[in-house]
């Protein structure tokens, strides 16, 4: 590892990429937008999770063929895994809901294809 | 049998899965078979769990480690800590349980004629299961991080099946609005989750519960898991989804997702009760609960005067008895480090609020069902293009009838007793606020007298005049709702003595909780 | 738009070489990274180089969806018949271990390694791929499908 970048870098990385996420999902209006800041947000949440197992100078947790050291944390790894996978689906279910709604509306802008209000 | 009850806590999470996966294959061979199929699976679930509550309410709370060699080894040899999921089943959890299994069985078998005529429908039934083993799975779980999964479980399967009606436009809207504000509040507490791993290593509940500091990351970690439930459970100011969700969710799923957010605010007890429990700062988070609640009545009752669809104004009077439920606890809460408060009136407010919750899972619930009913035979949920259905649809009009007066707080029905509970403990810590509960609930007489006379008083409609009464499988989904709430509100006493009491015991006692994780060592 | 000959010919040598990839990540799941999941997520994405190549209406002529989502349910299937099957223990408890089915014990601390360890967390491992390799192709095929226009066929 790269001893000369600091050990914070990551982790300013996750507040960089879940404040860009907030700020899409509040203030834009195309849906298709809002499912990226989604998808950006976890991205942010899933790095946030692989960078708290880091420790300095470990390697991979795997035992084939391991070299002597510390190893990084494996839960994480684990957990965020599974994060993953849920994300997945959550963006493949809203992406299909939005092909309905544009079928019906001819619009992706979510202002203009509102059927709701109050 | 002693041996199914050592089992019952995973069966009664996965046989509804192993349900959901066969329903695509029996699906095939043929629709009759599909449907008992699914309806006996939702009745073997609420069998076992009526078992597994008549256990733990004489013999106390039950654990289950998933693949040790012994169910209750929470902590294997040469290890300090527990490594394994486990599942917790105490009293509040199999509480939960009940209200679950019971509207999930009701609202199944309403669906059986009311999506008749749908296509897709073995998907239908898939998602109803998967939600059901989902709802069962977050109230048994002893682990955070599981939690989180069972979470994401009940948004994604709610979601798919508040949109399943493609042909309206506004039942996609509903579903994405369900999915976007529940993917952001599940990863909220995906981060709270990583945030308290980080700090300690460890997921398991009882055990954080036992090395748990009030430092400023675990404050961080608690107002983020709030928020992330806050949102789920639908309480102001983050309520934004469920009226559009519960207006378009279609036959008996609207009393699934519901009972799905009722869930989500037990996660939030569990998690401030049993988690932090004595560590918390209790009357700063016992305030900001009880804000949530006095904001979640007023909001929703006063949106709810103005509504002309039906379900919609079902919905805001859904997040106002919510209100109730978050005021009756969070007194409770605030005055957990007080043990002469607690005694005098904190326990009977937790058990107010705990009682309100099962009492809105069975009126509501029928509520939903027959303004549902409504919109089968009618075509429209709108209040001013209704009129004069008392005449036909006579069993529909009764249910609604009973649970309007249920919801009000008119004696002698359920809703009284558990808002009688409340208004008792809430006056003695704070008089305006017991004041505001019971002017909330007057407006709530009023708009459910509007919306009764709108539907089914006055003089028929021309263009409904060969409306008939429902088809008999809803009706029997409407009469076991019908048949909960006559059975609690002829006995309060014995439901608060041997249901509830227990409960609220299961919350306060934190210690008993962490002890039969950390505390068995072999 | 019908793409070239060369990417058609090409993307039809590839998938083997994709397949075969995925199936190698799924099957060390227990000694290398991956698992079933990843080695799913490649599979997926071989069929949907495919789709890409070929469009979505050829590619659904011979993979029709009905033999995904058949596909999909046996391997969930097979998935919670594994769990259930140490019930007489707990649920999900390892029931091939010392068998001859993947059952050997590994060495602790470093060793090189042996893919006939790690009893039914292996089988699965190849469960969860088959799972993830239907549905995630599922879900590419529909979603061309339905950007073309065209309905899925029940």
């Amino acid at each position: 590892m790269n001893q000369s970048i600091p050990f914070n870098v990551p982790f300013l990385a996750v507040a960089a990429l879940i404040g860009i996420a907030l700020y899409i999902i509040i203030f834009k209006r195309n849906l298709i937008k809002v499912v990226m800041g989604i998808g950006i947000l976890a991205s942010g949440v899933n790095l946030f999770l692989i960078t708290l197992g880091y420790r300095e100078g470990g390697i991979i947790p795997i035992y084939t063929h391991a070299p002597a050291g510390e190893m990084v944390l494996p839960v994480p790894q684990a957990l965020t895994l599974t994060s993953i996978v849920i994300g997945v689906s959550v963006m493949a279910l809203m992406l299909s809901m939005i092909v309905h709604t544009y079928r019906h509306t001819g619009t992706l802008d979510s202002e203009e294809s509102r059927q709701m209000k109050g | 049998m002693d041996s199914l009850i050592v089992q019952a806590p995973i069966l009664i999470i996965t046989i509804p899965l192993l349900g959901a996966f066969l329903t695509p294959l029996i699906s095939r061979a043929s629709e009759k078979a599909r449907n008992i199929f699914v309806v006996g699976v939702l009745v073997v679930v609420e069998l076992l769990v009526l078992l597994l509550a008549r256990d733990i309410y004489s013999n106390g709370l039950r654990i289950y480690t998933l693949g040790a060699s012994l169910p209750d080894l929470t902590i294997p040899e040469g290890y300090i800590v527990p490594v394994r999921i486990i599942l917790e089943v105490d009293g509040i959890s199999i509480f939960m349980g009940v209200i679950t299994a019971t509207v999930s069985l009701a609202g199944a078998v309403y669906s059986l004629q009311c999506m008749k005529d749908e296509t897709g429908q073995d998907r239908f039934y898939t998602l109803l299961l998967i939600l059901v083993a989902g709802m069962l799975g977050l109230e048994f779980t002893g682990d955070l991080f599981n939690m989180f999964v069972f979470l994401e479980i009940l948004s994604i399967s709610g979601a798919a099946l508040a949109a399943f009606r493609t042909r309206f436009a506004d039942a996609l809207e509903g579903g994405f609005k369900y999915i976007v504000i529940s993917a952001i509040g599940a990863l909220v507490v995906l981060f709270a989750v990583g945030l308290l791993y980080a700090q300690y290593n460890l997921l398991n509940i009882g055990a954080l519960a036992k090395v748990m500091q009030y430092g400023s990351v675990d404050k961080i970690a608690l107002a983020l898991l709030i928020v992330g439930f806050v949102i789920k459970a639908a309480g102001v100011p983050l309520h934004m989804w469920a009226p559009d969700t519960y207006a378009v969710a279609p036959a008996g799923t609207t009393p699934m997702i519901y009972v799905a957010s009722l869930v989500c605010q037990y996660a939030l007890y569990r998690i401030c009760f049993s988690l932090y429990g004595i560590v918390l700062d209790q009357v700063t988070v016992g305030w900001i609960v009880i804000i949530i609640g006095v904001l979640s009545m007023f909001v929703g009752v006063t949106m709810a005067v103005i509504q002309t669809d039906i379900k919609r104004l079902m919905a805001y009077h859904a997040i106002s008895q919510a209100g109730y439920m978050f005021l009756g606890v969070g007194v409770g809460l605030a005055v957990l480090g007080d043990a002469e408060a607690l005694a005098a009136y904190g326990r009977e407010a937790i058990n107010g609020g705990i009682f309100h919750i099962i009492n809105n899972a069975w009126y509501k619930s029928l509520l939903f069902l027959t303004a549902e009913a409504l919109f089968l035979r009618l075509g429209t949920r709108d209040l001013n293009k209704m009129g004069g259905m008392g005449r036909d649809m006579k069993f529909t009009s009764v249910a609604f009838v009973i649970g309007a007066l249920a919801i009000s707080g008119v004696p002698p029905f359920n809703g009284f007793t558990s808002k009688w509970l409340i208004y008792k403990s809430v006056y003695q810590f704070s008089p305006i606020l017991a004041v505001i509960a019971m002017l909330v609930s007057i407006i709530t007489l009023a708009s459910f007298t509007k919306a009764f006379e709108s539907a089914f008083t006055g003089p028929r409609l021309p263009e409904y005049r060969d409306v008939k009464e429902v088809p008999k499988s809803m009706l029997v989904g409407m009469a076991i709702l019908v048949a909960a709430i006559v059975f609690f509100s002829l006995f309060p006493g014995l439901i608060v003595d041997r249901m509830i009491s227990p409960a609220t015991d299961a919350l306060i006692n934190q210690a008993t909780y962490v002890n039969a994780i950390v505390g068995s060592t072999p | 738009m019908r793409m070239s000959k060369i990417v058609r010919t090409m993307s039809s040598i590839l998938i083997l070489l994709v397949f075969t990839f995925g199936l190698y990540v799924i099957m060390h799941g227990h000694m290398t990274p991956g698992g079933g999941f990843p080695g799913g997520a490649i599979m997926a994405s071989g069929i949907a180089l495919l789709v890409a190549a070929f469009g979505s209406s050829a590619i659904q002529k011979t993979l029709k969806e009905r033999y995904l989502a058949i596909l999909k349910s046996s391997g969930l299937l097979i998935f919670i018949g594994l769990a259930f099957a140490g019930i007489g223990t707990t649920f999900f408890y390892n029931v091939l271990v010392g068998s001859p089915i993947f059952g050997h014990i590994p060495l602790s601390g470093s060793n090189p390694g042996d893919v006939w360890t790690g009893g039914s967390s292996t089988l699965m491992n190849i469960a969860v791929g088959i799972i993830v390799s239907a549905g995630l192709s599922a879900i590419v095929l529909v979603m061309a499908l339905a950007s073309g226009g065209m309905e899925v066929e029940e």
